[in-house]
């Protein structure tokens, strides 16, 4: 069974190959077998799972790096967190892959995004499954191109083009944090596999353990939409909701919660590094929450949601051995839920026209109620209803920060906790001014002057979101109850730890998330759900909304830092190359020859019949010398 | 005969035919076709008869030439060797098969010239890697220069005659500076053998003997050619020049396979001949090493035409080759020797691509094109793997060579190592923004829509039909599917490759650990 697991990633890699080289011959079915592969691949891993006790197995593919003492395999690691990867990825990506089969329906690059689709799984897979940090860097770079090329979908939209190369080159700055830790580790402990690198951590020295944990945290910032490297995440919604749905919501952006569990050993050497993990966490979920009350478009909303929640997954894990695997479930539940808001939030654009601006939505349940149903049990289990998957996931989070002793307790759960109330605030907004209260699109043309008509979409789209949306409310109780996942990721990343004391304690957070969530909602009420909602946004805000609607200045920061002054010394270094270095080099020939007009009437005169001289002297000689030797 | 020998003298068989057979455009191409294939089959019974762990030098021949020095024409390769004269017999016939699609020639020229001139040239090249007598190595060093020299200076661009001459005059100069440290390298094995050579073996194991100050006069000697060669910066200046000027198919040759030497002599003469100062001056050439990678990266992202874009692009990469070479550990010497095969097989593939970009909108101008992919499709997909073969995505062959290089540089000098990975980034920015620049966005540019006309303005008739652009066509196919294939291919399963040159550097590592 183990020895075949490489079939996991080899049907999706067959997809994409076929579908990719293919070309047009492939266009009539290439979305179906789009589809089949990662049904495939899904079928595989619920034997393997089936099969599994959840205990480590390793196996190697081949030899992939060889180099004397370097051996980097291409090799997989079957375990209970990879196996809880593989279900989540296939099984969501599957009905996302269903989903798009109808989305891009009037795409005439039908198949080549199921093509690109398929890679990403496939590199997905490559990611979670590798048995080594090297083969994790394979599918974490892997993973960059898939959404780089779906970001950039719409490659002929400036804004599109702009936003995948964003994407990319800000996860590449992550990268580079990820290869330095690679390359540390190979100085250190002299291998990059799994098993040798956490058997071996134990003898390093802390500072290194702590460089090699800040700089793999700086890869999972990178891939995670995680403050500093956030900014990329937003603008990547200009792919189509599918992408957002499958790669920038529910797994793809979830990679770097996978690394921190994975490297788990690691972490837990170095408490340091924890601590740097959960701050990211804990300063990112409120950044995300924040920035996401002020966006009108609803992806941009769900965009900072979805930063706003790896905050909640990376501040779980940044916990340790208290939050592994509550950070593991509530990238779970959601996986489940965020993709099943992003395939309503595609629903109603799809219906609409392509609008994405709620401003000029309301009312709108009564023309999508498969949509608003879906899209309103997603919304619940985000905000933590009670019993809904949220509830479970998101709460577990908030207790176990509590649970820390002394100021990380109160910061730790109070940024949780906060970060409820705000998200209650934000989601409300959303389906308020999406689904209730005056249609005010009744009074608006589209961007190319037509009526809008907003209709439900067909089954193959709305099938796939009914289903996540069961996922969104069943999987928090299926995991969560009698400690299921817990135990299962146990052999992966240790037990859980249940905190005794700490600040708050574990029987009265689910009361504060409720009443402070309720407050969110009750205020969200206030503001748009009693009295209609200007189609064009108030200009006349105060300075906390405007920062918010300027991403806190995140992207003025990396212009200002970065970007502008790149431009400049780019074209400053064009000029000195061409004119100094160059101009040295001329001048000093100049002087030599006496005057710049020698050596010019020497470029263009001389040398040419100086270097045939030189040819037929050589040859002459050549063959002279062969005479000499031979005669 | 050995399987090298016939690989040297192929091509230059069949340069002389072409020669003689230039009359007939159909049959000189066809003939130059045909050896340059041949001389690729060469190389499969090559390859097979290399036992990477036998000999140091493997295929030898070598008889005497100027026997009252000690001079021989003597050759032999070893795995180094061996994996760049591979890379050669696979680009030049894809340089045959492109001719006429991507390289127009002047008025005036005809295609046997120039493709006698390639196949001279890549007869020269492969013996400069198989020369295993110092001072024969030093003549073809310099004779190489002078079918490049016509190559650039008859069938380059409009700037020609200016670019042809800045290549010779830098290579020449520094090659005969390398002549004098080569003598100088004579004289102290023959104090100290009694007797003078210039074979290789004998010669190295004399010199690496001297006393420090000897070797580092004559390092420094061979430092300048091979500076000069393998453009680091300051040395760089000429190949943007040339590089630029050149037709598309000696821009390949030059770029991808010629300026190897430079680094290929650093592993084969620089360090084994003179290994305390290779020990000693290392600092330097790591210091130019990542200054190039960094400044060169900056300036490639500023540049506006393709062909100086690329040449930049390459001039970081013999970055990352120095960095790793001096960096003295078995990985990162083995991730320099792949590289140096790896970067051959990216440049080229970008360089094959950018020049069917050029000779559809007719200039080399990056702001005269835009959104390209609209109309070519396929082109933009083979210009976006090889831009991601060249910023090192992982999945690709350049992944292994630029890792390698990296973490086996890391070990030894962690800074210049992490300075260099700043490089990642920047390749990552230029190769994107390229894309960008042509491929993406709406339609636009005068080499797309025409002089005058924006994005959706109307064109006049004879403009549009004059702008009629095709897509990738089947003879360019044959040369992209076979370069994707090997990226892939060594980018998934490097391990053939890995293993033939790993036993070739142990050696040449041990020389700079021992210090």
């Amino acid at each position: 069974m183990i020895e075949t697991s490489w079939l996991l990633i080899a049907f999706p890699a067959f997809g994409a190959l076929v579908l990719l080289a293919g070309g047009r011959r492939t266009d009539a079915w290439g979305h179906w077998l789009g589809c089949a592969t990662v049904i495939a691949s899904f079928v595989y891993g619920l034997i393997l799972f089936l099969s599994s006790d959840g205990s480590t197995q390793d196996t190697t593919v081949f030899s992939w790096i060889p180099v004397s003492d370097l051996q980097v395999e291409f090799g997989l690691r079957i375990d209970a967190l990879s196996l809880a990867f593989v279900l989540l990825i296939t099984g969501v990506g599957s009905l996302i892959h269903i989903y798009a089969t109808g989305y891009m329906a009037d795409d005439p690059g039908r198949r080549r995004f199921f093509g690109y689709f398929n890679l990403f799984v496939a590199a997905m897979l490559i990611l979670v499954l590798g048995n080594g940090f090297v083969t994790l860097y394979l599918g974490w770079e892997g993973v960059g191109l898939a959404s780089y090329l779906l970001i950039g979908w719409y490659q002929n939209k400036p804004a599109a083009a702009t936003a995948a190369k964003k994407a990319f080159v800000m996860n590449r700055v992550g990268d580079v944090g990820l290869a330095l830790a690679i390359f540390l580790m190979w100085s250190h402990i002299g291998s990059t596999q799994y098993s040798e690198v956490f058997a071996g951590i134990g003898q390093v020295d802390q500072n290194v353990v702590l460089a090699i944990g800040l700089l793999l945290l700086l890869g999972a910032c990178g891939k995670s939409g995680q403050f500093p490297l956030q900014a990329w995440l937003p603008d990547a919604m200009e792919g189509p909701t599918p992408v957002s749905a499958l790669i920038h919501a529910a797994t793809m952006v979830t990679a770097g919660v996978y690394l921190v569990a994975r490297s788990s050993p690691i972490y837990n050497a170095n408490p340091d590094a924890q601590l740097a993990v959960a701050l990211v966490g804990a300063f990112t979920l409120l950044l995300g929450a924040i920035i996401g009350c002020a966006y009108d478009d609803i992806k941009k909303v769900l965009a900072y949601s979805t930063v706003s929640q790896i905050g909640y997954m990376m501040l779980a894990v940044g916990l340790g051995p208290f939050g592994y695997a509550l950070g593991i479930m509530h990238l779970l539940t959601h996986g489940f839920f965020k993709a099943g808001l992003f395939l309503g939030a595609g629903s109603v654009s799809h219906g609409m026209h392509g609008e994405l601006d709620i401003r000029r939505m309301g009312g709108l349940w009564r023309k999508m109620p498969i949509t608003f149903v879906t899209f309103g049990l997603g919304y619940l289990a985000l905000i933590g209803f009670p019993f809904t998957a949220g509830y479970f996931s998101k709460d577990a989070i908030i207790a176990a920060a509590f649970g820390q002793e002394g100021w990380r307790g109160w910061v730790f759960g109070g940024a949780a906790l906060l970060g409820a109330g705000i998200t209650a605030f934000y989601m409300t907004r959303l389906v308020l001014m999406t689904f209730f209260g005056k249609a005010r699109w009744q009074e608006l043309k589209t961007a190319d002057g037509k009526e809008y008509h907003p209709h439900e979409s067909p089954p193959v789209m709305t099938v796939p979101m009914i289903l996540l949306a069961v996922g969104s409310v069943g999987a928090g109780a299926f995991l969560a109850l009698g400690d299921t996942l817990a135990e299962w990721l146990t052999p992966s990343v240790g037990a859980l730890q249940e905190s005794h004391g700490g600040v708050i304690g574990h029987s009265l957070v689910p009361f504060l998330v409720v009443g402070i969530s309720a407050v969110g909602v009750l205020l969200a009420w206030l503001f748009v759900g009693r009295k209609d909602v200007p189609v064009e946004r108030p200009q006349q805000v105060s300075a906390v909304v405007r920062a918010a609607r300027a991403d806190l200045y995140g992207n003025a920061l990396n212009e200002a830092l970065f970007a502008r002054p790149g431009i400049w010394l780019s074209r400053a270094l064009v000029f000195v190359d061409n004119r100094g270095v160059d101009g040295l080099v001329n001048g000093l020939a100049a002087l030599l020859g006496g005057s710049s007009g020698r050596l010019r009437r020497l470029q263009t005169g001389f040398v040419r019949s100086y270097a045939l001289t030189m040819l037929i002297g050589g040859f002459a000689l050549v063959g002279a010398l062969l005479m000499v030797r031979f005669g | 005969m050995t399987w090298l020998l016939a690989l040297i003298l192929l091509p230059l068989i069949g340069s002389a035919a072409v020669a003689v057979l230039r009359h007939n455009r159909r049959v000189a191409k066809l003939t130059a076709f045909a050896f340059s294939l041949v001389t690729l089959a060469m190389v499969v019974p090559l390859w097979l008869s290399y036992d990477p762990d036998g000999e140091r030098l493997q295929q030898t021949t070598s008889i005497d030439w100027i026997p009252a020095w000690g001079i021989h024409i003597s050759f032999g390769v070893d795995g180094i060797a061996l994996v760049m004269i591979a890379v050669i017999a696979v680009l030049v016939p894809m340089i045959v098969l492109l001719f006429g699609i991507t390289d127009k020639l002047p008025r005036g020229r005809t295609p046997g010239g120039f493709l006698s001139l390639i196949l001279l040239e890549q007869s020269l090249t492969i013996a400069v890697f198989a020369a295993t007598d110092v001072f024969l190595f030093y003549v073809l060093f310099e004779v190489m220069l002078v079918p490049m020299y016509f190559l650039i200076g008859n069938y380059g661009g409009s700037n020609r005659q200016y670019a042809a001459v800045k290549f010779f005059l830098y290579s020449f100069l520094g090659g005969l500076i390398m002549l004098a440290a080569a003598i100088g390298a004579y004289s102290v094995a023959a104090d100290e053998l009694g007797q003078g050579t210039f074979d290789w073996q004998t010669l190295s194991q004399a010199v690496s003997q001297a006393p420090l100050e000897t070797q580092t006069w004559l390092f420094l000697g061979f430092f300048v050619a091979f500076a000069v060669k393998a453009p680091l910066v300051p040395f760089h200046t000429w190949l943007p020049d040339a590089a630029g000027q050149a037709p598309i198919g000696v821009t390949v040759l030059l770029v991808g396979v010629l300026d190897k030497v430079g680094t290929f002599g650093f592993l084969r003469y620089s360090l084994p001949m003179f290994p305390d100062a290779s020990a000693e001056l290392a600092p330097l050439v790591l210091v130019l090493g990542v200054a190039g990678i960094l400044y060169a990266s900056i300036v490639a992202a500023g540049q506006t035409d393709m062909k100086r874009f690329v040449a930049y692009v390459s001039i970081a990469h013999f970055g990352f080759i120095a960095l790793g070479i001096f960096a003295f550990t078995e990985q990162a010497q083995v991730g320099s020797v792949t590289y140096m095969l790896n970067h051959s097989l990216a440049t080229g593939m970008l360089i094959f691509v950018l020049g069917m970009v050029i000779a559809r909108g007719g200039s080399t101008q990056i702001p005269d094109y835009g959104g390209m992919s609209k109309v070519t499709p396929l082109l933009a997909g083979f210009l976006l793997v090889a831009g991601l073969s060249t910023m090192s995505l992982p999945g690709t062959n350049a992944f292994v060579s630029e890792f390698l290089v990296l973490l086996g540089s890391f070990a030894a000098q962690p800074v210049y190592a992490t300075l260099a990975t700043i490089g990642m980034i920047l390749a990552a920015i230029y190769v994107l923004w390229l894309y960008q620049r042509i491929m993406q966005g709406p339609v636009r540019g005068d080499a797309l829509v025409g002089a005058g006309g924006g994005p959706g303005t109307a064109q006049a008739p004879a403009t549009a039909a004059r702008r009629a652009i095709k897509d990738v066509g089947s003879r360019e196919l044959f040369v992209l599917v076979p370069l994707v294939a090997l990226i892939i291919g060594l980018g998934v399963y490097p391990k053939p490759v890995l293993d033939t040159v790993t036993p070739s550097v142990q050696p040449t590592v041990s020389v700079g650990e021992g210090r």
